[in-house]
């Protein structure tokens, strides 16, 4: 017989008091997952409480349940193994309602946009590579100002440099989209030590872009495409010894910056080998034009609607990642044929995640890997 | 030890190597071969202190450095052999992923006659071997148009070098290789000659990478890369002090071991070579004719670990 949730052991104690909520709370982590049963916990006065989550298909807005008449408020929710969700708690007294994050969970993911609790079902764990390793020797982080003509005002960007750069080498170049977003809320000069350092990556130049009006710059936008290819570009091949063949560069981006990568890439066919697509926001429509999005994806269903009508290969390899928890899910699963049948070679990987930076983050070593693997293979120590 | 004998050593992780020198009764000095380091060469404190404090790093990787950033125009030679090697190392990656999905796919055809079976998949092994021989043959032509281009012996730095590297071995009672990264080792080895230099007439004592590059031809492999196991790979003429051998270290974490079908297959592939996996602990002692002497654990063509049962010839001493 399967084991009774701890809630309902819970439940059924008596007496069921502020006391022995006080040892439940000191017993387990919150949420509690016990295989996939997630238990979701607020403990103080209200008179709503609710678990605000972004699971497509699921109801967001899940109420909780109080505990007798104790001040624990519960809610179960089914999280399948590997699952990583980014949820906060809404509650109400009286005609106020607050919303944030839950204040029994320590684990916080950040974002541009503000912070979220994260619930790791069964399965999840955060990967090693995320974490500074001693071993690992740190590459070095450089500012970079380009003044664009392009765009009309100056780029700030930062360029990473492997530990053992030399300029006697030549090296691929990554091109990153919202690259301070990356560095922060990604871990991503940690995560380029550490595969570099496991041999997993090449030694790589990366450059982590930053836009100035974002949702002009990233959705089709002629002037940003101009920027990356006849400026930024010109200007790290000036300075740093890049392969200058297309293999040797990417265009990376997640969401809005996977619009600008591909968009960027579909202008200038012939200058990246590969680009590495995240959650990217790829909205379009099969009939007429109208969209969710709102007028800021006016631009990109435009593309993405020309783009469908006559896909044409913009790269040689496509490493493409998305959330099933995500919205977006739909058109990246359906973006993977349309990128095949344009003679694309596509790496196509889903985690139980959402539209996220820790998800994004967690994709980099599949991705990184495979556009620029590492030497691994001549390695023998 | 024999004169001239080899000593293949499993990974260095807990090192034995101070109780394989004093087995072999070796008194040094020693000269000691960590190109495959790279930048961290001369890290060697744990390498001398095992050799007794005897023994002269050759600093390889240390002396091709310095070729390369004095000596810009067999820099720029070296750099552009380099790109078409890397390019063409590729492209016949791509050919043998390719043969190996095949190989794989009619393997699966088990509906199908096992005659006409058994025939598709031996032309399907032979392009592999075929692939496999024309690639060294290019990687051979390309090194031979690079030696006749850039004219090593002419460059007085490169020949200062390579009498320094002679002058040493000549002083040396047995030579240490350490592993690393097998293309920049044999890279350094191939520029300065130790073969001609004294290499093949001193006992050798190497593990990882340092054994790969005593055999004929080198062949990478890793089945557990992050992207997904590739299929072994020829990548460039050894020193060919090992005869007939193929060595795979760390066998037991780089393959799938268990995948009786894909061992199977690189037996065969690389027969008569013998693929001897070389696993932290293992130790095979080579006596000076370059045949592995009875015993030495071998991948068997029935995919499964077998050993050598008499010295050559080779292909009587594995299991069928």
């Amino acid at each position: 017989m399967a084991k009774q949730l701890a809630i309902h052991r819970l439940r059924a104690r008596k007496p069921l008091d502020e006391q022995s909520i006080d040892r439940f709370l000191q017993l387990h982590d919150v949420p509690v997952v016990e295989g996939e049963h997630c238990t979701f916990l607020y403990r103080g006065q209200a008179d709503e409480v609710w678990v605000r989550h972004r699971i497509v298909g699921q109801p967001q807005r899940v109420p909780m349940r109080r505990l007798g008449e104790t001040s624990l408020w519960f809610v179960v929710l089914e999280l399948p193994a590997g699952s990583r969700v980014e949820y906060q708690l809404e509650v109400r007294h009286g005609e106020h309602y607050e919303q944030g994050n839950d204040p029994l969970n320590p684990h916080v993911a950040n974002s541009p946009v503000g912070s979220s609790s994260v619930c790791q079902a069964t399965g999840y764990a955060v990967p090693d590579w995320v974490h500074p390793d001693p071993d690992a020797r740190p590459g070095e982080i450089i500012d970079l100002t380009v003044q664009s003509g392009a765009l009309r005002r100056r780029t700030e960007a930062r360029v990473y440099l492997p530990a053992r750069f030399r300029m006697t080498h030549s090296y691929p170049l990554l091109v990153v989209h919202d690259g301070d977003d990356y560095l922060h809320y990604a871990a991503m000069k940690t995560v380029l030590d550490n595969l570099i350092h496991r041999l997993d990556m090449a030694e790589t130049v990366v450059v982590f872009s930053n836009p100035g009006d974002r949702n002009r710059e990233y959705a089709n936008s002629v002037q940003h495409a101009r920027f990356v290819v006849k400026e930024l570009i010109p200007t790290l091949e000036d300075q740093f010894p890049l392969l200058t063949t297309p293999s040797g560069r990417c265009l990376m981006g997640a969401s809005f910056g996977a619009v600008a990568s591909l968009s960027t890439a579909y202008r200038y066919p012939d200058v990246f080998g590969s680009l590495i697509l995240q959650s990217g926001s790829f909205v379009f429509t099969d009939i007429g034009t109208d969209h969710d999005g709102g007028p800021v994806f006016d631009p990109v269903v435009r593309f993405m609607n020309r783009y469908r009508a006559a896909p044409r290969k913009v790269a040689g390899r496509l490493f493409v990642s998305c959330g099933t928890y995500e919205p977006l899910i739909v058109p990246n699963r359906s973006m993977v044929p349309v990128f095949e049948r344009a003679g694309m070679r596509v790496r196509y990987v889903e985690a139980r995640d959402g539209h996220s930076w820790e998800d994004w983050r967690d994709r980099l070593r599949d991705g990184l890997s495979w556009i620029f693997p590492g030497p691994q293979k001549y390695v023998y120590e | 030890m024999d004169q001239s004998g080899i000593v293949l050593l499993g990974p260095q992780r807990r090192p034995g190597l101070d109780k394989v020198v004093a087995g072999l009764q070796l008194d040094g000095p020693f000269a000691t071969i960590t190109a495959g380091w790279q930048e961290r060469e001369v890290a060697d404190s744990e390498l001398q202190e095992h050799l007794g404090g005897r023994a002269v790093n050759l600093a390889l990787w240390s002396r091709r450095q310095e070729i390369l950033d004095r000596d810009p125009d067999f820099a720029a030679a070296h750099r552009a052999r380099q790109a078409e090697l890397s390019d063409m190392q590729e492209l016949y990656q791509i050919g043998v992923s390719h043969t190996s999905r095949a190989i794989t796919e009619l393997r699966e055809q088990t509906e199908r006659s096992s005659r006409s079976r058994e025939f598709a998949l031996r032309d399907a092994e032979e392009v592999l071997r075929s692939l496999d021989r024309r690639h060294l043959e290019r990687v051979r032509d390309i090194d031979a148009e690079f030696y006749d281009l850039t004219r090593p012996h002419e460059h007085p730095l490169i020949a200062a070098h390579r009498a320094e590297v002679a002058q040493v071995l000549a002083q040396t009672e047995a030579v240490v290789i350490a592993g690393g990264h097998v293309a920049e080792l044999l890279d350094a080895l191939h520029l300065f000659n130790v073969v001609p230099a004294g290499l093949d007439r001193l006992p050798i004592i190497a593990w990882s990478a340092g054994a790969m590059v005593l055999t004929e031809r080198v062949v990478l492999f890793n089945d557990n890369a992050i992207r997904g196991p590739r299929p072994p790979e020829v990548y460039d003429d050894g020193l060919a002090l090992l005869r007939d051998t193929v060595v795979l270290p760390s066998a037991h974490k780089r393959l799938h071991m268990n995948n009786t079908d894909r061992m199977s297959l690189l037996a065969r592939r690389f027969a008569p070579a013998l693929c001897v996996p070389l696993d932290p602990g293992a130790r095979v002692d080579v006596p000076a004719d370059g045949a592995l002497p009875a015993g030495t654990p071998v991948i068997g063509t029935s995919g499964g670990l077998s050993c050598v049962v008499t010295a050559p010839p080779a292909e009587e001493s594995i299991d069928g």
